[in-house]
């Protein structure tokens, strides 16, 4: 039965008004039809509980108004938990401006598979301190399913992405921890991002571990000028630019582009006019990951002509670790970069690599992995106050 | 011990339910119309005024008034929006004639938004009035109107207008975490009303606000449609603070996206010239940049100002309609950048 319409949004929409300190916010049973986006605000120690993944779906079909499904702004310590949430026209849940924001059991999907018309993030914690996704699923978002832009204080553990462009995404966000999830059959799987021109300048800290990162190779469906429009169809974990990064445990398989790829700002061919903003990947520590990859060829796309360079240069046995070697001259001593910096990369289980030397036209290209044979001090885990 | 505990519990979660409940249920409460409301004549308590610049709310006229306490007064601010007492209340009711060229047709008041100086802050209310336009009351979740007109091209014009619900309110008002007034800052204020004088001046010599600098050094906007007086730039640097900037500045709620449109950003990049968009997913239209210099169909800002999908307009809330002279405005600016 499929609940109507406006009385469904006014009686949702004043209890996310009138919810007071400790209050939990009950979802109606069932499929209910919502046509303007709720909105909550200084919402503080509230739970808004659902009956579970697709026994509560809220369904954003017939939406007039709202960027987003749901947007929570300026509040403190947030459950969502035990719900579907559907095709908005924008955003399925954005939260902004918050400090304490726990997405636990929530499905949230387009459900007309990977389409361009598809909104931009299904999962949106933005601005935000002490961020957990647990156990959550996102499905078709026409940039990034998981979506973690300048917060700080991440958990993405135990959930799964698939249909996006890409799986998950930390975008200028510190001290993150990602781990236990199961990214398949997007164009990217995880994506740890830093960018320019933005308020948070450096994001880092952040460990990527014992993930199942599959067959992302769907093409790339976003729509160009945004950042993830750049990632080839076929990458499994792509650090861009950000430093302190660890990556460890993780299975990581036919990814057929690159199943992991490290790689400057440079690569964008973007303009960087932010003199505060650093274009390179440091201090990044990649060790123990189990590799795999069926011979075959990388994904073909103008917009992305990355996979033809790898074609061009290893026909069906593109390497799995891809580094494009370009460097900040700022870090090399006595032409080596110094030890706090380096790229180390260590006991990964069946993986090949390469540096493509792209700052220089591929003209040192090498595939000696010695160079990267070195440790990081580990990173320390998260430590998240409103664990549930 | 315990006892005391549940004591105190229940004094906070009293006062706060208290407070959320206290708000007047009926706009005629606050005694702002004289006699029917449609005649938009405000009371002895209510200072009507006019800003140069407004926002653009699915072309509905709006009616502004401003209650200051007596004995209290406005604290003169150069940029930042007017310091006003506590007690001061802002109405600005939202309209329609029946025919946009005859001034004196039949109107339709649609709803009035309140917002209050309360000792912890200011709030937000929205009022809808009713289909008699006797009343408005107290709807905090928002809601819909059918609302029709003829507009000045005497075309029949219909729409399902929609008013904001209460936490959508503080969505557009809220800067560095804290619900502020948008409008009414001294360079919007600074225009003549009704033939009267200057609008801070009239202010001034009633008495109501205090630090006024001389005339000559008010700030000033330019009036988004008056081309005879304003430049193309000027109006459309005004027209994108009134409309993008309570969310686009460096405090607002768009600051994760680097995009600042307030009249005092200066970094070309930062107005969007040739920036790179961050999370307009679908918003950027396949377009690269938020402006290209001299090609406005190039440029994410106008593909945005020129849709009405929920998913992809700006701005977000408060309009089912694109502002087609405000869009060609932008379009006019962009194409005269180099």
């Amino acid at each position: 039965m499929i609940l109507c319409d406006s009385n469904v949004y006014k009686s949702i929409q004043e209890k996310f008004i009138l919810a007071q300190p400790g209050d939990t916010i009950y979802l109606p049973k069932g499929k209910v039809n919502i046509e303007r986006s709720l909105w909550g605000d200084n919402l503080n120690n509230v739970m808004i509980l659902g009956y579970g993944i697709d026994s509560t779906i809220l369904s954003f079909d017939n939406q007039i108004e709202g960027a987003e499904g749901i947007k929570i702004i300026n509040s403190s310590n947030v459950t969502l938990k035990n719900f579907t949430i559907e095709n908005s026209k924008g955003d399925l849940i954005k939260v902004e401006d918050t400090n304490g924001i726990n997405f636990i059991n929530i499905k949230a999907q387009w459900t007309g598979g990977p389409l361009e018309i598809n909104g931009s993030y299904a999962l949106y914690p933005v601005k935000s301190k002490n961020v957990l996704i647990d156990s959550c699923i996102a499905i078709g978002a026409s940039d990034a399913g998981i979506y973690v832009g300048q917060s700080e204080n991440i958990i993405v553990k135990n959930s799964e992405a698939f249909y996006n462009v890409a799986g998950i995404e930390i975008e200028n966000s510190i001290f993150a921890d990602v781990f236990n999830n199961y990214a398949h059959d997007n164009s990217g799987g995880i994506l740890i991002f830093d960018l320019p021109d933005l308020l948070v300048k450096r994001g880092g800290d952040v460990r990527v571990f014992n993930n199942r990162v599959i067959n992302n190779n769907i093409s790339n469906f976003a729509p160009e000028g945004n950042i993830v429009a750049k990632v080839p169809a076929g990458t499994g974990i792509m650090i861009l630019a950000t430093s302190n990064v660890e990556i460890f445990d993780n299975y990581i398989s036919n990814n057929k582009t690159a199943n992991t790829s490290i790689v400057s700002y440079f690569i964008t061919e973007e303009e960087i006019s932010d003199s505060l903003y650093y274009p390179y990947p440091t201090s990044i520590y990649l060790y123990d990951n189990s590799y795999y990859r069926d011979k075959q060829f990388p994904s073909f796309s103008f917009k992305q002509p990355i996979g033809f360079l790898l074609a061009y240069n290893f026909w069906r046995n593109v390497p799995d670790i891809i580094y494009d070697g370009i460097t900040d001259t700022n870090i090399i001593q006595n032409n080596f970069v110094k030890d706090e910096y380096r790229i180390c990369i260590k006991n990964n289980k069946n993986a090949d690599f390469v540096n493509l030397d792209l700052g220089n036209n591929f003209n040192n290209m090498s595939q000696d992995l010695a160079p990267y044979d070195c440790i990081h001090e580990k990173i320390k885990k998260v430590k998240y106050p409103f664990e549930k | 011990m315990i006892n005391k505990l549940f004591f105190v519990i229940i004094l906070v979660f009293s006062s706060i339910l208290f407070s959320s409940f206290n708000f007047n249920q009926k706009i005629s409460d606050y005694n702002i119309y004289e006699g029917d409301p449609r005649n938009l004549i405000t009371t002895s308590n209510y200072f009507e005024y006019e800003i140069k610049t407004p926002l653009f709310t699915d072309y509905a006229y709006k009616h502004r008034a401003i209650y200051i306490p007596s004995n209290k007064k406005i604290l003169y601010q150069e940029r930042e929006v007017l310091d006003f007492p506590i007690g001061t209340i802002i109405s600005k009711t939202f309209y329609y004639p029946e025919n946009f060229n005859d001034i004196d047709s039949k109107i339709n008041l649609k709803e009035t938004r309140i917002l209050i100086h309360d000792v912890n802050g200011w709030i937000g209310l929205p009022y809808i009035w009713n289909n008699e336009q006797t009343e408005a009351y107290l709807e905090i979740t928002g809601g819909t109107k059918k609302t029709s007109w003829t507009d000045i091209d005497n075309n029949r014009q219909s729409i399902n207008y929609i008013i904001p619900n209460m936490n959508q309110c503080k969505g557009c008002h809220v800067n560095s975490g804290k619900l502020k007034p948008i409008g009414p800052t001294a360079r919007q204020l600074n225009m003549d009303f009704k033939g009267l004088g200057n609008q801070l001046l009239i202010w001034h010599n009633k008495g109501i606000i205090d630090n006024l600098p001389d005339y000559n050094l008010l700030p000033e906007i330019a009036k988004w449609d008056d081309s005879d007086t304003y430049s193309v730039n000027d109006r459309a640097r005004a027209w994108l603070d009134i409309n993008c900037a309570h969310c686009h500045n460096k405090n607002g709620s768009a600051n994760n996206t680097g995009l600042y449109l307030d009249i005092y950003e200066e970094d070309l990049k930062s107005i969007g010239i040739n920036k790179t968009p961050v999370a307009a997913g679908r918003g950027s239209g396949h377009l690269k940049y938020d402006i290209v210099p001299g090609n406005p169909d190039k440029s994410i800002l106008v593909y945005r100002f020129e849709s009405t999908d929920p998913g992809i307009m700006m701005p977000e809330l408060g309009r089912t309609m694109i502002h087609k002279e405000g869009l060609e405005l932008i379009r006019e600016w962009i194409r005269n950048l180099d």
